[in-house]
């Protein structure tokens, strides 16, 4: 099946972005193509390359670019980017800033589009 | 093309997804998709009559909302029991929605691809 | 449809919502903090318990560990991450936000 993924969410502040990737490791250990994860609203934090959170905790923004290096598509809301202080320079490798059109092709396209928010 | 439904429940202002919702709809509307939006629980406050935002600062879209229909997004449902349990009546929706009850809520819910929570 | 719930029943009222709008059979995923809803004898048991009689109702189990909930009302349905996969296989997924 093709799933595609909306995370709504920031890193950290909220479990949103921890069950979102659970999901999508769960879902590829099945066999799942993941369609691509939009990251929309403070979720376009997820994949901001300054993160740098204390060493015994997850790295998120690591952990979602090593999914991107997998060949997941990770995009980023251009308008939720800019309105944020996010631009290409300050993501992650793997990922890459996009209109909502991508997010409306991922419904389009997906079998099935599941969203991580609050 | 995909059937595509907004479910607002979130009140407006005191956070963004109501306003971030809103500009996804309305560049959805320029894709071949089938919209509908349902305005329930808290989220019936971003249909109210006499918003003003302007001491806020913050941006209103009340003068967004009835453009809606011209971006595709022909049915707009907002839930009667919301409405009732909020002290609000029809006379305080400022556009043209149509007031339905869970069921019908429910039941073109069934009928949706997909289903977008802001 | 697989209705999944994420914020604290205690605190907000997406259950509610969800169960009053979900058609009968339809199942229910409990996510997150909405997994505290669970232990018996709370608040929102009968919530639950009403819901139950329509829709298998389901917890996720790493969430329902790491918030220490070791007991539930009966009938509840404990799944893995695998497990949730396997209802987004079968339903069309929403997230009651």
């Amino acid at each position: 099946m093709k799933i595609g993924v909306l995370v709504q969410e920031g890193p950290y502040n909220h479990e949103a972005s921890d069950s979102a990737y659970k999901f999508i490791e769960a879902a590829m250990a099945k066999g799942h193509t993941i369609q691509g994860v939009f990251f929309y609203d403070d979720g376009v934090y997820n994949v901001a390359s300054k993160m740098e959170p204390p060493q015994d905790d997850r790295h998120i923004a690591k952990r979602w670019s090593e999914l991107g290096a997998k060949g997941v598509d990770l995009i980023v809301c251009v308008a939720a980017a800019k309105r944020r202080g996010i631009n290409p320079d300050l993501i992650m490798p793997n990922s890459r800033i996009s209109g909502l059109g991508q997010l409306s092709e991922m419904c389009t396209e997906a079998d099935r589009l599941i969203t991580f928010g609050d | 093309m995909a059937k595509i439904m907004f479910l607002n429940r979130k009140a407006p202002h005191g956070s963004i997804y109501a306003w971030e919702g809103l500009e996804v709809v309305l560049i959805f509307g320029a894709f071949d998709n089938e919209l509908a939006a349902v305005y329930m629980d808290d989220a019936v406050f971003s249909l109210k009559k006499g918003q003003d935002t302007s001491e806020l600062g913050i941006k209103g879209f009340i003068q967004t909302l009835p453009v809606l229909e011209d971006y595709g997004c022909e049915t707009i449902l907002v839930e009667k029991e919301s409405l009732d349990a909020r002290g609000m009546t029809a006379d305080d929706i400022a556009i043209p929605v149509q007031i339905v009850d869970a069921e019908a809520i429910a039941n073109l819910m069934a009928e949706q691809d997909v289903i977008l929570p802001f | 449809m697989l209705h999944i719930v994420s914020r604290s029943p205690f605190s907000d009222d997406s259950l509610k919502s969800c169960v009053r709008i979900a058609k009968k059979d339809d199942p229910i995923l409990l996510t997150e903090d909405a997994v505290t809803g669970v232990m018996p004898g709370s608040a929102v048991a009968s919530l639950l318990q009403d819901a139950m009689k329509s829709h298998a109702v389901y917890a996720l189990s790493a969430d329902l560990k790491a918030r220490g909930v070791d007991r539930m009302l009966d009938g509840i349905k404990v799944v893995d991450y695998a497990g949730f996969v396997e209802l987004v296989e079968q339903h069309k997924p929403m997230t009651w936000l």
